[in-house]
Formats: C-alpha cells, structure tokens, sequence
C-alpha cells in the first residue's frame, strides 16, 4: 500500500517515525508551517524554522526514500502580534522558490480575533499575488464553525482565489459540507480528542463521496500518531472498500492536489 | 455494509464510549462544586443522540436523516460571527 500523509509536523517527531512510515508505505510527506509549542520571539526565529523545513527536513525524509515537501507562513496562534507578523510574511518569498515549496499554509484562524484575521488576509494576498497553493488550518473545538465561516469568506472575497487551489483541512461533521459546497478540497485529520477518528472519517467519505477529500494525521508535538492514515485504510478495508477506492483517497486525491504545484510536479517527473 | 456487520465491527467499542460517558456524569455528580458551561453544554449535546420520545430511529431511507455526530458537534460550537476583539490566550476549551 502506498499513500502520501499530506499533512504532518516532522520537525517535532523523532527519526523513527520516518522509518515507520516508510514501513507503512509513505512515499511523500508535506509539513505545513506551524505552531512549535511556545511563541517564537523574533522574525530570526522563523527565518532558521523555514530553513529547516526547505533544507533540513528534506534530508532527513530522504534517507527513508520519502520526499519531503512543506507549506510557508506564520501560523494563527502566532498571529496576535501583527507587526511580528508583517516581519515574517515579509521573509516568506526568499524561500518560496526552493524546490519543496508547495505554497502558503497552515494559514488559518485560531480564536477568531481581529488580528488573526488580518494576518490570514496578508497571508491570502501573498498566496494570491504570487499565485501560490493554500493550506488552511480551522480552528479547534468550539472555534471551528465560526472560524471556517470567517476563514471562506476571506477567501471567497478574493477573485483571485482559485477554490480548487485551496485545502480546507481538520473539517469535521458539521463543516464539511460547507467546505465541499465552496469548491474547495477538504482534508480529515485523524487526530486523537480534538479532531476525526478514522471511523468518522470513513463515514464522512461514505456520506460526502471521495472527490476533493484526503485524509492526514497531522502528527506534531502532541499525543498523535504518525502512522494514523494507513490505519484508517485498513479500516476502509474492513469495511469493505475496495483497494482502488482506498488508493484514490490515501495516494490519488493527494497526488492531485499537490500536482498543481510546480515543484511537487516537477520532483514527481524527475 | 450490513446493519449487522456494522454493528459486528463498531458494537463494541461504542459500548465501551457510552460507559465512559455514563461514569464520566457519575463522576461530576458525585464531585462537589456547581455545574459550568461546559457540563451544561455537554447535557445539552447529549440529548441530541436519542428522540425525547424515545423512539428508535427509522432508517434513512424513511427519511430519518442521519447526523447525530453534526448535531454533537453543532451543540459545542460558538455560533457568532463577529470576530472576537482579542484571543483570549490560545487554547480552546470544548464548549461555548
């Protein structure tokens, strides 16, 4: 079996997750830019952070026979202080042309607040002015309904915005429909307590059909499991889906995607 | 799948959540204190798994519609829609 985890914070997981990965048969992983846990001090902080996600973490994937792409930004919790923000997204386009860039992402809301909202419009500007793909991370528990409302209207408001281009991620039952209506793509991640199970996930492709949905496990620095997606296609199996059925949703829908970005199209032809 | 086979591979382990759930309220109950937003919340969302009439549910080709899980989720979020004038810190809680 073979599948791509769309979505999974490598810098905070040890090297034997990649093994185990590429055990399970990961062939590609994609790290957003994120939270790391605590509030980065200064613009520097992020600069050495995109390094190492465009420089460092590529090598390390790449002695499991995994590539390694990665998704830029400043990331919603860090968003409150506006000025740090403008510094950082102002750092994004020196990295944006080296060849595991996929776009700009995990933007997205976090409590909701005025300010997060301006960071993510900077962020959407950027992602539209240099016509880059779009991750999206919505909020957790009681913040997501209204953050994904917020967050499809700042992207619908910009013609420039391409809905295939976009990925919704961490939608649940009472946000997926939503998402899928938009023309966006959706992304389910299995991740304990705060998020999908891979039952609920299965059922949300049962319900809502396999076109624009992945599925991730978003694994970081918190209780997560790196091998989340080929357990949940075990489960498909169980369940009684077919091996193409499964394939499409773990390997084909990310590939497609991905593939509209040049670099992740172009390591794929290579 | 089946009826049957659904429940020959989820039975289990949904009976083993609804215990939880049960000695999860035996628990706040039995521990002193009053009542916040998020047990009240969490009562509330409760009752969106089961008709206060008690019938079971007809399938979904009767037309029952089938979205208990939505309805939980439904029942835990914040449904404004004015952005909040500041984070109040970073983490979220579950309930509104």
């Amino acid at each position: 079996m073979r599948y791509i985890e769309p979505h999974a914070h490598m810098v905070s997981r040890v090297t034997d997750d990649y093994e185990r990965m590429a055990l399970a048969g990961c062939e590609v992983v994609c790290e957003p830019a994120f939270w790391a846990g605590f509030d980065r001090s200064a613009a520097e902080g992020f600069f050495d952070y995109f390094s190492q996600l465009t420089a460092h973490e590529p090598k390390r994937a790449a002695k499991f026979g995994i590539k390694h792409f990665c998704w830029l930004c400043i990331n919603s919790k860090e968003a409150e202080d506006v000025k740090l923000a403008e510094e950082v997204i102002a750092l994004v386009p020196l990295f944006l042309e080296r060849p595991n860039v996929l776009g700009i992402g995990e933007i997205g809301l976090n409590k909701n607040s005025r300010n997060e909202m301006r960071v993510l419009e900077m962020q959407v500007e950027l992602a539209a002015a240099r016509d880059q793909l779009i991750l999206v991370h919505t909020p957790h528990l009681e913040d997501k309904l209204k953050g994904t409302r917020l967050i499809l209207d700042v992207l619908k408001n910009d013609r420039r915005i391409k809905p295939e281009r976009v990925i919704i991620d961490h939608v649940e039952e009472h946000t997926v429909e939503m998402v899928l209506n938009s023309g966006m793509w959706a992304g389910m991640t299995l991740y304990p307590e705060t998020k999908c199970t891979p039952s609920r996930a299965i059922d949300i492709l049962e319900l809502y059909g396999n076109e624009r949905l992945w599925l991730n496990s978003a694994c970081d620095w918190g209780i997560s499991d790196p091998l989340a997606v080929p357990k949940t296609a075990v489960e498909m199996k169980r369940r009684g889906h077919l091996a193409t059925a499964i394939e499409k949703v773990i390997f084909e829908n990310p590939k497609m995607f991905l593939g509209q970005s040049e670099h992740f199209a172009a390591t794929l032809r290579s | 799948m089946t009826r049957e086979q659904v429940l020959d591979l989820y039975f289990l382990d949904a009976r083993h959540k609804l215990i939880e759930i049960a000695a999860f309220l035996d628990r706040v109950e039995r521990a002193d204190g009053k009542d916040d937003f998020r047990i009240e919340a969490f009562r509330t969302a409760l009752g969106k798994l089961a008709p206060a009439d008690g019938h079971v549910r007809p399938t979904v080709s009767e037309g029952a519609g089938n979205h208990r899980a939505k309805d939980v989720l439904l029942a835990f979020s914040d449904h404004s829609i004015e952005p909040v004038e500041k984070a109040p810190g970073k983490g979220a809680v579950g309930a509104v």
